[in-house]
């Protein structure tokens, strides 16, 4: 679109050429309160000055109040889009410093419902991202599935979005063998059916690819600079993967590959996540097949709590739940990072223990803050609308942006 | 140690610190590994230099994270953690300078251009200067906050609290009303390693008060 100066609105002979906008911070496209003081030069955009921090509660703060395990809850509510796989970095995080041994079976639940918590994610990220660029009925389809996904969540833990099912040591509770089958159906029978079905409506869509492709192109080096990670980064070329470079629980007997993007545009970082749903899948198979039978929290009595049924009979397990649940458990000092690959990228968690039962500083990592900073770069020079396209492809959730 | 847990596993730490302790020279002052991690702690003013030859020479591309960490008992309280990935040696480190309210720590932003944000925060957080970064504006805090929340002596419920006042129509700040004290139980066990003392314990100490009622008593039977 080029605007003649001469034509552009005038007052008492002075030249407007840009104007600012406020993009924000209640705005469907924003996907949560993002604040984006835009300068545009007719609907072109020039600058972007992103506000974020609306949503900030403190979390790192309070964490710094409770005990380990009374601190767990605070990530799902982090990125409530994909909250187990928050839990996952902070409970490796204090199994990192107390060096504990984490049953098989919990490994695998654990895998398990992490990659569940992916496809879950990435449900809603893609239903988004369509949906910000124009199409309104496959949101609607992949919601079905997310639907499902949450069903499966509230048989395992209880919630549907915010579990607190991860603990220290392996999982809260074990799933029914009903659960994984019902999985499994599920993933042969109904979820690529519906996915693919959705997908068809997007993928070759020309009004689709005249909205994403060479959208927002950031170059490998470039990506590498901005500190991007998870679906961003691998859109840009470089395969990294934190599930595969530096695996955790059992993904280092995972069978699954890593889909890179070729073009690292708005279209590459969408079809990278839509690829990764199909490896998701391969992996929660896998995990079903593989489950062993066995406990599923640590044996260690200092961090994981008796079982119901002692307690009813003995005064000793009494006792121990008491106090696993008043005082909780003691952490040895020391200070960790640990990041793990949540379905947005790096999420890392680094915690400093002083010894007591309470974590000293629990800084948290979150996805979005590198990724959001770059849209300004990203933003230069596209139309306005693309802005939306570029979020989208983004994915952020700003209840971790802000934390 | 004999690793247990089931926490990401990079490539391996040995010889890391013989090497980056060497081509870092004098700018380390302390370097250690504790529970699989490298910690670099590296003087104030040389952590552009630090960093710039780890990302330069020793291929740490990504600067992950900035951490703030508050020590109110140290001459210097503050500690800025930075967090570096090599995606092709598929490694970690981390390098931490310390910091008091007043002295500014050199940005990294010349290295790094997400270190902006990243600096942003822990300057909102805690207060911690940075020099040469031109956009230190708070990031997470509400427009016209006062203070740095995550000092330890900042307390959990801060100092203003915000409402929607039909009268005046619009939000307005006031000073913080709890109905209820903030809760905050003790759980940590005496015999455990807590560092106060119990009411009544302290006259188990008196040694002297109690030797003397003893001698009393002594006295008492003769």
């Amino acid at each position: 679109m080029s605007v003649q100066i001469e034509e552009s609105p005038t007052t008492e002979g002075d030249v407007i050429t840009n104007y600012t906008i406020n993009f924000g911070p209640q705005h469907p496209a924003a996907h949560g309160v993002l604040r984006m003081i835009m300068e545009l030069d007719g609907e072109v955009i020039e600058r972007v000055d992103p506000h974020v921090g609306l949503l900030h509660r403190g979390t790192e703060k309070l964490i710094e109040t409770k005990t380990y395990l009374q601190a767990l809850p605070y990530f799902d509510r982090l990125d409530y889009c994909s909250p187990l796989c928050q839990e996952h970095s902070y409970v490796l995080a204090i199994e990192k410093l107390l060096n504990i041994e984490v049953p098989e079976r919990a490994q695998y639940l654990r895998v398990l419902f992490a990659e569940l918590t992916r496809i879950c994610n990435h449900m809603l990220n893609i239903g988004a991202h369509v949906m910000d660029v124009g199409a309104m009925t496959p949101n609607l389809w992949v919601f079905e599935l997310r639907e499902d996904c949450l069903n499966f969540f509230e048989r395992a833990s209880g919630a549907r979005m915010h579990s607190a099912w991860f603990r220290p040591g392996g999982v809260h509770q074990d799933v029914p063998e009903k659960l994984l089958v019902d999985i499994g159906d599920w993933l042969d029978n109904r979820f690529f059916q519906l996915f693919d079905d959705a997908m068809s409506l997007v993928i070759d869509n020309r009004i689709f690819k005249q909205r994403n492709v060479d959208i927002a192109v950031v170059g490998r080096d470039d990506a590498i600079a901005w500190g991007f990670s998870g679906p961003l980064i691998r859109a840009a070329g470089v395969p990294w993967d934190l599930r595969k470079s530096q695996p955790y629980d059992v993904y280092d007997r995972m069978d699954f590959d890593i889909p890179v993007g070729t073009n690292s545009d708005c279209y590459d970082r969408f079809m990278v996540r839509v690829a990764e749903v199909r490896e998701s899948a391969k992996i929660i198979k896998q995990c079903i097949a593989e489950m062993p039978q066995g406990p599923i929290a640590s044996t260690d009595g200092k961090v994981s709590p008796p079982k119901r049924g002692e307690m009813k009979q003995s005064m000793e397990s009494l006792i121990h739940h008491f106090k696993l649940y008043t005082e909780g458990f003691h952490v040895p000092a020391g200070e960790v990072y640990v990041a793990t690959e949540s379905p947005k990228g790096e999420f890392g968690v680094y915690l400093v223990s002083d010894g007591t039962n309470k974590p000293y500083r629990c800084k948290i990592r979150p996805t979005a803050f590198s990724h959001l900073q770059a849209m300004d770069f990203m933003c230069k020079g596209h139309m306005l609308p693309d802005a939306t396209a570029i979020l989208g492809a983004i994915d952020v959730v700003f209840g971790e942006c802000d934390r | 140690m004999n690793v247990l847990h089931s926490a990401p596993k990079f490539a391996s730490n040995e010889g890391v610190i013989e090497t980056l302790t060497s081509a870092l020279g004098a700018s380390v002052s302390v370097s250690k590994e504790k529970h699989g991690e490298i910690i670099f702690t590296v003087k104030r003013n040389a952590i552009e230099d630090v960093l710039r030859t780890l990302r330069d020479d020793h291929e740490y591309q990504q600067l992950m994270e900035i951490a703030g960490a508050d020590y109110p008992d140290r001459a210097e309280r503050f500690e800025v953690v930075y967090m570096l990935l090599s995606l092709t040696k598929n490694h970690r480190v981390m390098v931490k300078c310390s910091t008091d309210e007043a002295t500014p720590v050199p940005t990294v932003t010349t290295l790094w251009p997400n270190a902006g944000w990243l600096e942003r925060e822990v300057f909102d957080m805690y207060g911690v200067v940075f020099s040469g970064n031109s956009d230190l504006r708070r990031i997470l805090t509400d427009y016209g906050f006062e203070g740095h929340p995550f000092r330890k002596d900042f307390p959990m419920t801060g100092y203003t609290e915000l409402r929607y006042s039909e009268e005046e129509k619009r939000v307005v700040y006031e000073p913080v009303e709890l109905p209820q004290d903030m809760r905050t139980f003790d759980f940590l066990s005496p015999w455990e390693g807590a560092d106060y003392v119990l009411p009544g314990d302290e006259k188990a100490d008196d040694k002297k008060a109690d030797d003397k009622k003893t001698d009393d008593k002594k006295g008492g039977d003769k």
